[in-house]
């Protein structure tokens, strides 16, 4: 099987993308729940959270055009797999930002994720992570922090105690990678032929493999959280966004499955989930155009959704920049109008009753102060 | 300056693979050829492993415990022994790779892993699961610089092979023990086993189809009988070499046209001496070198010279080596050899620079792969050509298994481990699509998984 049929397969839903995301937790004494959740690869914002009345959208996506989102509002309508979050925006439990970036702007993965993770103005600047610090902001935790990853993310990683804890099986390939792996191997005659029939079996077996779901992580995270002795602060990683073709059925299936984690998520905790937000980020976005193999490209702004019952949700925040050949970054990203920086800062300093400015300043280098960032988050009752 | 190209062969096709920390060697043929100086043939990492003889006595303790003991408290004893030995094999194998990640003499490491290999024996029998790592520190390590006949020797005399091929079975059929066992009028009459004759012919030196007959191997299996180890209530002897006199077939033995009149152990001896110093020999020796260094089809020219070598130096192995070096066919860039799956899991820990193995362990890691450390199915060992490797499902698992070995280690950033580790000699295509990756974790398991580092 080419690859190419290898990636419609996956598209006809088999199976979610988002396979064994990772979580890690940190002990702190508040009742509010804080959780992050970093899609790596750069998430395409533009058909997450479809700017559908703009004139240009259609123009610029041809193809990759969704042509039934969910209408939020008179300009932005949600990715059709979104239909947990559907739902908590109409209880006025989510909350989506869009055209938002964090000061990066070149477009490496592996740079913007340590611009994203670290807080720093530029990569490789800070070594620690702006999560950790949160932490060692928040009154003395209990007990250690615990990332259920083999290695803790850079986001967590700095003075306050962090350990780590993952399965001992080996975990099943992400498609992404899979993806990836047949293209290292389309110019090797022997290891071509040998991925393409591993490619097709696996496509057979698809449909009963065992395969570690975004609920699942949801869950075991909820299990943690839930626990009046556990864990305040979560972050929990999810890969497969770098959607540089093949995107409508992959992204599909990334959405469907960040849909389910969320969803799940809430489920488990339950009551504790009027005291929790999560906000979800990516390192970059993607270009607004279609590129010629049915996907697209490393952009800029990107969007950023946040979820829980402590969320002051039920709408879009966005400045919104436009699509029009004039308005986009470089002439071919959608620009960014909102700082994601400020985004983190404001909202993990409501959600903990922090003061907005020194939680800036602590987390984040690089954010400038931005006004139109407020009332993210619910006052902590009592 | 060495071409980059020189310096990723001797790193990766000769060595086990770059460790990112490592200087670049400037003169890729001296360092290969200065590894035989520093050769440690006892390194600390094995400081405090058990030795055949510790084992042995430990096992014949077990034995003589449960002797009187009544089938349950034998049961639960066995129960016991088998878990220990489980336990002991993993460390062994952690041991065994913990060298491998900590050697400076990558390339004499390597040889050691071949010659265990081909002097295979099986930890899948179960008295060989707690002496398998024993076997290789003790046989195989002290010799793989020395001579080929002191190295057969070792391998055929030590209790795990032995033990293995069955020849601690085998009696002569007119020995003293089978003459008193006929007066006791014994039902069954005792004979000999053939198994490790036949595999020191097919296997270990002359190889198969080299004008050997069965003849051949039936008197040479008359020869060995009486090459066995230590009993377990023989407690100061369990786990050693014993010649036992009263199981040798008395007479002299006539093998592929030469007679043989040496009495008890000194006629095996003598036969193993002309077998390790044949033609055959030198040539089987030099072919399975050439392919596992060069090439699944070795050019036949450099197994006429490898096995020219061999002969002239009378079997003397770092002569050998040294023809393999000076063999320019050894040094072309492109990477025929499909690594197998221990050889992939060591550089990819070597790589990262790990020097522990952490989780998931070495053992189940490796069964998982394919290649389970000293259990070969067959006393052939593992083969070493591409088709018995490169297959859909076992590339799947190397992916697996790369992306937790990435994700374990994302504190490197791929881009500048793939330029290391290949000496700046990687295919662009690799070089770009490490780059191209969504996250470090993924650049790295590509990286691991690339066409250049799958082969050597």
């Amino acid at each position: 099987m080419k690859r190419r049929q290898f990636l419609t397969f996956a598209g006809v839903g088999l199976g979610s993308m988002l396979i064994a995301p990772r979580i890690v937790f940190a002990n702190v004494e508040t009742d509010r729940r804080f959780v992050f959740i970093i899609q790596r690869g750069a998430a395409d914002g533009l058909n997450t959270i479809v700017p559908y009345a703009d004139s240009a959208y259609r123009a610029l996506r041809g193809s990759l055009t969704i042509d039934n989102p969910i209408k939020l509002d008179g300009t932005f309508g949600l990715h059709p797999s979104l239909t947990g979050l559907r739902k908590l925006h109409r209880d006025k439990q989510a909350l989506f930002v869009h055209a938002v970036a964090s000061p990066y702007r070149e477009r490496s993965h592996f740079d913007g994720q340590n611009v994203l993770e670290s807080g720093g103005a530029s990569p490789y600047e800070r070594k620690d992570g702006w999560l950790n610090r949160l932490v060692g902001m928040l009154p003395k935790s209990r007990g250690e922090a615990i990332a259920f990853a083999p290695t803790i993310p850079l986001a967590l990683r700095g003075r306050a105690d962090v350990t780590s804890y993952a399965p001992s099986a080996l975990p099943e390939a992400p498609d992404d990678l899979m993806m990836r792996v047949g293209k290292l191997y389309d110019a090797d005659e022997q290891l071509h032929a040998l991925w393409s029939s591993a490619m097709e079996t696996r496509a057979l077996g698809a449909v009963s493999a065992q395969r570690k779901d975004a609920a699942n992580v949801g869950r075991t995270a909820a299990g943690f959280l839930s626990k009046a002795d556990g864990p305040r602060v979560a972050m929990i990683e999810t890969s497969g966004w770098d959607t540089h073709s093949g995107q409508q059925g992959r992204l599909a299936n990334q959405l469907r499955a960040l849909d389910a984690l969320i969803d799940a998520l809430r489920a488990g905790l339950g009551d504790v989930w009027r005291d929790t937000t999560v906000l979800v980020a990516t390192e970059f976005g993607r270009t607004a155009a279609a590129n010629g193999t049915g996907g697209t490209d490393h952009g800029t702004a990107s969007a950023a959704l946040l979820a829980g019952g402590a969320v002051n949700g039920g709408r879009v925040l966005a400045d919104w920049p436009g699509l029009s050949t004039g308005a986009l970054h470089q002439g071919r990203d959608l620009a960014p109008t909102l700082d994601l920086d400020a985004l983190i800062a404001v909202t993990a300093a409501e959600t903990f009753g922090l003061d907005p400015q020194e939680t800036m300043r602590t987390l984040f280098a690089g954010g400038r102060s931005n006004v139109a960032i407020s009332d993210i988050v619910h006052k902590q009752a009592g | 300056m060495a071409r980059p190209s020189e310096v990723a062969v001797a790193l990766n096709r000769f060595g086990l693979g770059a460790r990112p920390e490592d200087e670049a060697p400037a003169d890729p043929k001296s360092w290969l050829l200065a590894q035989f100086e520093s050769y440690d043939a006892n390194p600390a990492v094995f400081s405090g492993a058990p030795d055949s003889a510790t084992l042995g006595d430990g096992y014949a303790e077990t034995m003589l415990e449960a002797k009187g003991a009544d089938a349950d408290a034998k049961m639960a004893a066995r129960k016991t022994a088998r878990q220990e030995a489980q336990a002991l094999y993993r460390d062994e194998v952690d041991m065994r790779a913990r060298a491998a990640l900590a050697t400076s003499t990558p390339f004499v490491e390597r040889l050691v892993h071949f010659w265990s290999n081909h002097f295979a024996i099986s930890a899948e029998k179960p008295q060989l699961t707690l002496i398998a790592g024993a076997f290789e520190r003790e046989a195989i390590r002290p010799h793989v610089l020395g001579r080929f006949e002191d190295m057969l020797l070792a391998a055929v005399r030590h209790p795990a092979m032995l033990l293995y091929l069955d020849q601690v079975r085998s009696i002569g059929p007119n020995s003293r023990f089978a003459n008193r066992a006929a007066k006791r009028g014994g039902k069954r009459k005792p004979g000999i086993n053939e198994n490790l004759a036949r595999e020191i012919m097919e296997l270990h030196t002359l190889g198969v189809r080299s004008g050997y007959s069965q003849a051949d191997v039936t008197e040479f299996a008359l020869a060995l009988t009486g090459f066995s180890t230590g009993r377990a209530r023989e407690r100061d002897q369990a786990g050693a070499f014993t010649f036992r006199p009263g199981l040798h077939e008395p007479g002299e033995r006539t093998i592929m046209g030469k007679t043989y009149d040496q009495s008890g152990k000194r006629q095996a001896l003598a036969v193993l001496g002309d077998l390790a110093a044949a033609e055959a020999t030198a040539t089987h020796i030099a072919a399975k070198l050439a392919r596992h260094f060069i090439a699944d089809e070795p050019p036949a020219a450099v197994v006429t010279r490898l096995a020219e070598a061999f002969r002239r130096s009378k079997g003397d192995l770092v002569a050998v080596y040294h023809a393999l070096i000076d063999s320019p066919e050894a040094w072309q860039p492109a990477a025929a050899k499909f690594k197998t799956p221990w050889e992939w899991t060591i550089s990819a820990l070597r790589g990262l620079g790990r020097s522990d193995i952490g989780k998931p362990r070495l053992a189940p890691l490796l069964n998982q792969l394919g290649q389970p450390v000293w259990r070969p199915r067959s006393p052939a060992g593992y083969d070493d050509v591409a088709g018995s490797w490169a297959a859909p499902d076992a590339l799947v698992r190397r992916v697996e298994a790369a992306q937790r070995l990435a994700a374990q280690s994302d504190d490197v950033d791929p881009r500048d481990l793939a330029r290391k580790l290949f000496a700046g000699s990687l295919n662009e295509l690799t070089v770009a699509e490490v780059d191209r990756a969504e996250s470090r974790r993924t650049g790295i398991a590509l990286l691991l998984v690339s066409p250049d580092f799958q082969r050597r």
